[in-house]
């Protein structure tokens, strides 16, 4: 295996163990790209935290780099802790929606809220895929899965708004039928400071796909066909169509910055 | 530091001429405090809880004067894993809370454990369950601090009786967490968190290191189970792998090997079984002739010992056995115990957990009674636990 990007991998794992046809190897290319993009030729300046669930198996154990796996939900405290002891250091978590938006919401909107400096790149497959395709917070209003079998009586949670809504520095959508704009949204990312979020939307062809009888390259083109750019969507987030593009991008001084500047007189920092 | 200099329940007052030491008046909660201080705690990130509450405040004042770090967090959840998180990333860590916000935190103990990440969590014990009564004290909290997290496991619990335990507990604790690679447990109490006592302060207190790697052995693996395997740090190029799932000796996730989960699930608990006798502390007074022995811990051990000195006078020998680490228990003292009084009582501010092991120890060798009392923070007083001593010697 001599592709440039495998720098970045521990090839002794691949390949992976996602489903033919999912989205998370599209996320994890777009990833490895707008690192490689950045400038690093390894990620040894990089500490990647995951929780539970598929997208959460995108860095560890496959990028060649620190990874911490940690309980369900749990990934942003866990990742501020490791970027307050070591401010050097670039802290990515990666998760899925029912990870990073469900169970860990409370956690994302005050870390946002925060603008603790770490990018959370959140991979919304519309379902809770590893257990099996269960309705989430991102779901569509109305799709069938395997605990709303006749449709998702809610409606979808808006997270990159709700994200950028909290005090974010940076909150993006994109699908991973979008992998230059996603690769591009993941580097605009790592050049900020702040809290950084990218979601991707992306296709889970075993708990979404299986259920509706849709191919994952079918699958593909559904997400890129329902996709509107921000502005011309209304309403509409990630119910009948997918709003991207940028929800917020601005310089408000990071968690660090002003934990640093707030420090007593006499302190050992003065 | 040795646990017996306590001027807590033993009735023996500390020398300055052989301490050398500062001496200070703190509550419990300040002295466990200022004993994360001495311990060399750089990392503090927690959420309001009555009655621990003190103990934050005085860290949030402190830490940053010392180039540490602090942040209230959204829960207590998000507490334990910026825990897990700051220690990994090389931090000393620690956290203070009660009763709702330990049964919030046992999940991240349970990753604490099977990721062996040092951090401190201190419980401030209050009436529950449920919020019960919040400034009011208990002891309902001992068989949660063992067991609170699902699956097999063990971590270590230390009980203070006093602010002078506060605070060499709070060192001991920090150090056996950084030695041991476990999460560990300092159970406080209300009675003992809000009283302002004397302690003495020692000019140095020696700070263990966590075994860190440097490529040599495996971090998830250790031959002798009793010795922690070195932990890499972040940042360092070991391409640190650390999951909460079952993993191997690198720290690969292995979701489905019968063997790779025996092989750490058992060494895990081993780490504490086996090192039992190296972590116990504690007190004893005046078993030599018993004949009729108290066992009590935290704020009890107060009460115990000073009804040891209400019943002399009547001619009722009473042996008080105080362990101050509640995990792994310290059997041995208690065996002894039971081989030579007529009875013991388990004096505690719940309702029977304390004496479930003691009548395990025990083991028949002489009947044991509980004495339990619940609500309003009312303590057992040294006349309520002479009178039931009383009833059982006779």
């Amino acid at each position: 295996m001599n592709h440039p990007l495998h720098r970045y991998l521990r090839e002794e794992v691949l390949p992976g163990p996602f489903c033919p046809g999912c989205g998370n190897g599209l996320v994890l290319g777009a990833l490895v790209r707008a690192i490689a993009r950045a400038g690093h030729a390894d990620l040894r300046e990089f500490v990647f935290v995951s929780g539970i669930g598929c997208a959460a198996w995108i860095p560890s154990p496959h990028l060649k780099a620190d990874s911490l796996h940690v309980a369900h939900g749990r990934a942003v405290p866990t990742a501020i802790g490791v970027k307050l002891r070591r401010p050097d250091l670039n802290v990515i978590v990666v998760g899925g929606d029912g990870d990073i938006a469900g169970i860990g919401g409370n956690h994302l909107v005050h870390a946002a809220r925060r603008n603790a400096d770490i990018v959370v790149l959140m991979v919304n497959n519309l379902v809770y895929g590893m257990t099996g395709g269960q309705v989430g917070p991102a779901t569509p209003h109305g799709l069938p899965t395997s605990t709303t079998p006749y449709g998702n009586p809610e409606q979808p949670m808006d997270t990159a708004a709700v994200v950028a809504a909290a005090g974010a520095n940076y909150a993006a959508r994109w699908t991973v039928a979008h992998p230059r704009r996603l690769e591009e949204a993941i580097y605009t990312a790592l050049g900020r400071t702040g809290f950084r979020f990218v979601e991707a939307l992306s296709q889970c062809p075993a708990r979404v796909g299986g259920r509706l009888k849709v191919e994952p390259a079918a699958f593909l083109n559904w997400l890129k066909l329902r996709s509107v750019p921000l502005g011309e969507a209304g309403e509409d987030a990630v119910g009948e169509r997918f709003t991207v593009g940028e929800y917020t991008a601005r310089d408000r001084p990071g968690l660090g910055e002003t934990l640093a500047g707030l420090r007593p007189k006499g302190g050992r920092d003065e | 530091m040795s646990a017996h200099r306590s001027v807590a329940g033993g009735g023996e007052r500390l020398s300055l001429a052989v301490v050398g030491a500062t001496r200070k008046l703190w509550s419990g909660n300040v002295a466990v405090a200022e004993g994360a201080l001495a311990a060399g705690v750089d990392f503090y990130a927690g959420y309001p809880i009555t009655p621990s509450s003190a103990i934050m405040e005085h860290l949030a004042r402190e830490l940053p004067k010392r180039g540490g770090t602090f942040l209230q967090a959204e829960d207590e959840i998000a507490s334990v894993f910026m825990l897990i998180g700051a220690s990994w990333a090389g931090g000393r860590a620690l956290t203070a809370t009660s009763g709702p916000g330990f049964s919030l935190m046992q999940e991240g103990l349970g990753i604490a454990i099977m990721t062996e990440t040092p951090l401190v969590v201190v419980d401030v014990m209050r009436l529950g369950p449920g919020t019960g009564q919040a400034s009011k004290a208990g002891q309902g909290d001992l068989m949660q601090a063992r067991w609170g997290r699902h699956g097999d496991q063990h971590l270590v619990v230390y009980a203070p009786t006093s602010a002078q335990d506060c605070f060499d507990l709070a060192v001991r604790a920090v150090n056996t967490a950084e030695r041991l690679r476990v999460p560990v447990v300092l159970l406080s109490d209300e009675l003992v968190a809000h009283t302002w006592e004397d302690v003495a302060v020692p000019e140095e207190v020696h700070r263990a290191e966590r075994p860190r790697f440097a490529g040599e052995g495996l971090p998830f693996h250790s031959d002798d189970p009793r010795i922690a395997p070195p932990m890499p740090g972040l940042g360092e190029g070991h391409g640190v792998l650390m999951t909460g799932s079952t993993h191997d000796g690198r720290g690969v996730r292995f979701t489905a090997d019968p063997f790779v989960h025996r092989t750490l699930a058992t060494r895990l608990v081993d780490k504490v079984r086996l090192n039992a006798d190296a972590l116990a502390v504690g007190e004893e007074h005046g078993l030599a002739d018993a004949e009729v022995g108290v066992v009590a811990y935290g704020s009890m051990a107060r009460s115990a010992v000073a009804a040891r000195e209400l019943l002399r006078p009547q001619g009722v020998r009473l042996g008080v056995v105080v362990p101050k680490t509640l995990w792994p228990l310290p059997e041995e003292p208690i065996r002894r115990l039971a081989e030579r009084a007529r009875a013991i009582v388990v004096p505690e501010l719940a309702l029977g957990q304390l004496v479930l092991d003691v009548e395990r120890i025990a083991a028949g060798r002489c009947p044991v009674y509980g004495v339990g009392k619940i609500g309003g923070g009312l303590p057992l007083f040294p006349s309520e636990i002479a009178a039931r001593v009383r009833e059982v010697v006779r």
